[in-house]
């Protein structure tokens, strides 16, 4: 008895260690995390100020080139990570300004003949101009090349998604919690390695190591400070999801708190992309986002299915009473797999920081639902249905946009989600006891 | 700090339209869970129904302002219909689940480029008060006492919206005392046992959803009356902060999401002005004023938290009636 007395104060320190250490950590980005300021060229010295956004589908684009000219003055400027940028110029007269149609990133272009834009100022010193930006191709891309273009991002997002999904899976499998904060992971992970590998100038590899690792350690703390003792109180499901959604709600102000509303770059997050079969480019920031998801989720695959804690995590989601009547530690294999699940998640949020790109408050609660979809199209609960729903909704997210506007391409899953559950309500590879 | 200003503008919340609105669509939330049992996650995307059921009425089609609040209405009957079907079958956090990304999908809609024209996407849509306010009754000018004082525009708005909430709040009692309530309350306590009496449980639970999202609508239609409608306000946040107010002040009570709102707002309202106050009088060291006004949701998040856990019943509400531990 005394044994176990002394290490649950020993795991109530470590709690406490931690999240000084979190505190910390947090208090640092939060004073060092300046806002990224606009481009700007020559508006401390003239009075008269040109400036724009230029973004496409609500991303802002970095490193275009726009160009100002007229009145005997000319300057090139570019745009910052928020797609911003200003121009002083000497005279309240019109301007000619162009974009550098080059600079913008593969896929998007100008609409005909809007690449020029005569700009005056009107009653104020200051006037916004913008550019229409479509989506298209300069060169010609075949249907089959886009096609295979988009099959190959939509893996890459798939696999990222499973990373995040698996965990929330997992843990509700083994307790029944439909975990809504597990987005705050993701988001965690992100905001962890921005902090470590930029604010205190880590390595990045480091960075990124550490802050899976912090995750995982907050999804540890996650579940010895509120979810254990919960669950001792005899709270129900939906309470517990209750709890949840209080604690994601609470969560991402807190991220915002730190971190302000604006969005970071992780560094290389617009590297160039490496010509792949004909038409097709991955950067390799694609490319190692896609090797990471693929080398993770085979150790997880062997490690539920080899070991020995693997095999009690499936017997555990199978039936905990059971599991517990033959000597399995449920308890313990719970808390392994928060900390296994919240690393995983926050693994994914470090990925998904460059395949957004940029890292926000809220992003890993724009992934959520996604998360959710994939969960349940593969069958909440199973680990393996978490994989194959998640490259489903990663596919279909990034073919639809062949089809649907851009701006709707988070509508295509959560739709489908709808109508799987019409038809196939446990998911493509749960089995039917599970909906009760 | 200036007291007066913080205190009078914290009291001007108790009848402020957003108010009276997540009044309107959390007493939509009670007849969902607290009388019916069943975990609707999807509030927001009916007040979004509701609202641009009004504003595409009144703009699009030049429709009449009431004609506009029974379309909005009646978008809200058709997606509870498209909501329940395949969901009502299904265990509480499947439909918890599938109900908030079914409002996400609405929102997203609503905002997408395609239809710019009609549902003016992330701008969304303003300029629909004329009819409203021509049916106003109330001669123009400023009336009120203390920090009460609005012109006829603005009284029209609250009356309108106070007018609508005690109506629902009517119907809801009415509804939940008469048979067909009992039959509702059976369902959320033992789904079988009323289905062993007989009962069609599916029917019971669709007009459930059909009754609480056309009270949903109505909350959003009352929201969009003063002002305009912008598809970023109909996030699953709004869904969350309706629950807080329907736990806060009792789930399967009459008057719970009434208190539970007028609570949330007052201190919500008092905090947003009381927080940056102090943060910009020094006394919050290491807080900016922007900081400052974020804590607030920091705190609803641990609000919500606390009462599920520690008064799950609220305010007003009776142990007995949870429902917590259905299924």
């Amino acid at each position: 008895m005394e044994a176990v007395g002394l290490s649950r104060a020993r795991w109530r320190r470590l709690v406490v260690v931690f999240l000084a250490v979190l505190l910390s950590l947090l208090t640092v980005s939060a004073l060092a995390a300046a806002p990224a300021h606009a481009d700007d060229v020559n508006t401390d010295k003239y009075d008269y100020v040109f400036s724009g956004n230029v973004k496409f589908n609500d991303k802002p684009l970095a490193g275009v080139q726009l160009q100002v000219s007229g009145n005997g003055y000319n300057v090139k400027v570019k745009t910052d990570e928020k797609g911003q940028w200003a121009v002083g110029v000497p005279k309240k007269k019109a301007y000619t300004i162009t974009l550098n149609e080059k600079t913008l990133p593969k896929g998007v272009i100008v609409a005909k003949g809007a690449a020029s834009v005569k700009a005056e100022f009107g009653f104020t010193d200051n006037k916004s101009v913008n550019f229409f930006l479509g989506k298209g191709e300069r060169q010609v891309v075949s249907f089959t090349d886009q096609l295979i273009g988009r099959t190959m991002s939509g893996l890459n997002f798939g696999l990222m998604l499973a990373l995040a999904s698996i965990g929330l899976s997992l843990i509700y499998g083994t307790t029944g919690l439909a975990n809504f904060a597990h987005a705050e992971f993701v988001t965690f992970g992100a905001v962890m390695a921005y902090t470590l590998g930029i604010t205190l100038a880590f390595p990045l590899w480091l960075a990124f190591v550490i802050a899976v690792v912090l995750s995982g350690l907050l999804g540890g703390a996650l579940d010895i400070a509120l979810w254990k003792p919960l669950r001792k109180r005899g709270l129900s499901i939906v309470q517990l999801m209750i709890v949840s959604i209080g604690l994601s709600l609470g969560l991402r102000y807190v991220f915002q708190y730190f971190y302000g509303g604006g969005t970071f770059q992780l560094p290389d997050s617009g590297s160039a992309n490496v010509p792949m079969l004909g038409a097709i480019g991955l950067s390799p920031t694609d490319l190692t986002s896609m090797a990471i998801s693929i080398v993770v989720l085979i150790a997880v695959a062997y490690w539920l299915l080899r070991t020995r804690t693997g095999k009690a995590t499936r017997a555990i989601s199978d039936n905990p009473a059971l599991a517990a009547a033959s000597g399995i530690d449920v308890d313990r294999v719970i808390r392994l797999l928060w900390i296994l699940g919240a690393a995983l998640a926050g693994l994914s949020g470090i990925l998904w920081a460059y395949f957004r790109p940029g890292i926000k408050w809220d992003m890993g609660w724009q992934l959520l639902l996604l998360i959710f979809a994939a969960v349940v199209l593969g069958g909440l609960g199973t680990a393996f249905g978490a994989l194959v729903g998640s490259i489903v909704v990663g596919l279909l997210v990034e073919v639809s946009t062949l089809w649907l506007p851009s701006d709707l391409k988070y509508v295509a899953p959560l739709a489908i989600l709808v109508v799987v559950l019409l038809f196939r309500p446990q998911g493509i590879l749960g089995r039917k006891e599970r909906i009760g | 700090m200036d007291w007066g200003f913080i205190l009078s503008n914290t009291a001007t919340w108790l009848i402020a339209p957003e108010t009276i609105a997540y009044e309107i669509a959390t007493v939509g939330l009670a007849v969902h869970f607290g009388y019916g049992g069943l975990l609707n996650f999807g509030q927001a995307g009916f007040m979004a129904l509701g609202a641009y059921g009004y504003a595409i009425s009144i703009l699009t089609f030049n429709l009449p302002w009431w004609v506009g609040i029974l379309v909005g209405m009646g978008a809200a009957v058709i997606f509870a219909f498209i909501l329940g079907l395949p969901t009502l079958r299904l265990r509480a956090d499947y439909l918890a689940i599938v109900t908030i990304a079914a409002a996400e999908v609405v929102r997203l809609l609503f905002q997408s480029t395609v239809w710019d024209s009609v549902t003016g996407s992330a701008n969304g849509l303003g300029g629909y008060h004329e009819g409203f306010d021509a049916a106003n009754p109330i001669p123009p000018g400023t009336y009120g006492f203390g920090p009460f004082v609005f012109n006829a525009t603005d009284w029209w708005t609250r009356i309108f919206g106070i007018a609508i909430l005690i109506v629902a709040l009517v119907v809801v009692w009415l509804l939940m005392r008469s048979p067909w309530g009992r039959v509702v309350k059976g369902v959320r306590e033992d789904e079988d046992a009323v289905r062993s009496l007989g009962k069609n449980v599916f029917a019971i639970k669709m007009q459930v959803l059909v009754l609480g999202g056309v009270l949903g609508s109505l909350g959003g239609v009352v929201l969009a009356l003063p002002s305009a409608v912008v598809p970023g306000v109909y996030l699953p946040s709004l869904t969350f902060f309706l629950w807080t107010i329907l736990l806060l002040g009792g789930a399967a009570t009459i008057m719970g999401p009434v208190l539970g709102s007028l609570t949330f707002w007052l201190i919500m309202a008092f905090l947003s002005l009381v927080l940056p106050a102090m943060a910009s009088a020094g006394l919050l060291p290491f807080m900016t004023t922007v900081q400052a006004g974020i804590v607030r949701f920091v705190i609803v998040g641990i609000a919500l938290m606390l009462i599920v856990v520690f008064r799950p019943q609220g305010f007003l509400g009776n142990k007995k009636e949870l429902t917590f531990n259905a299924r």
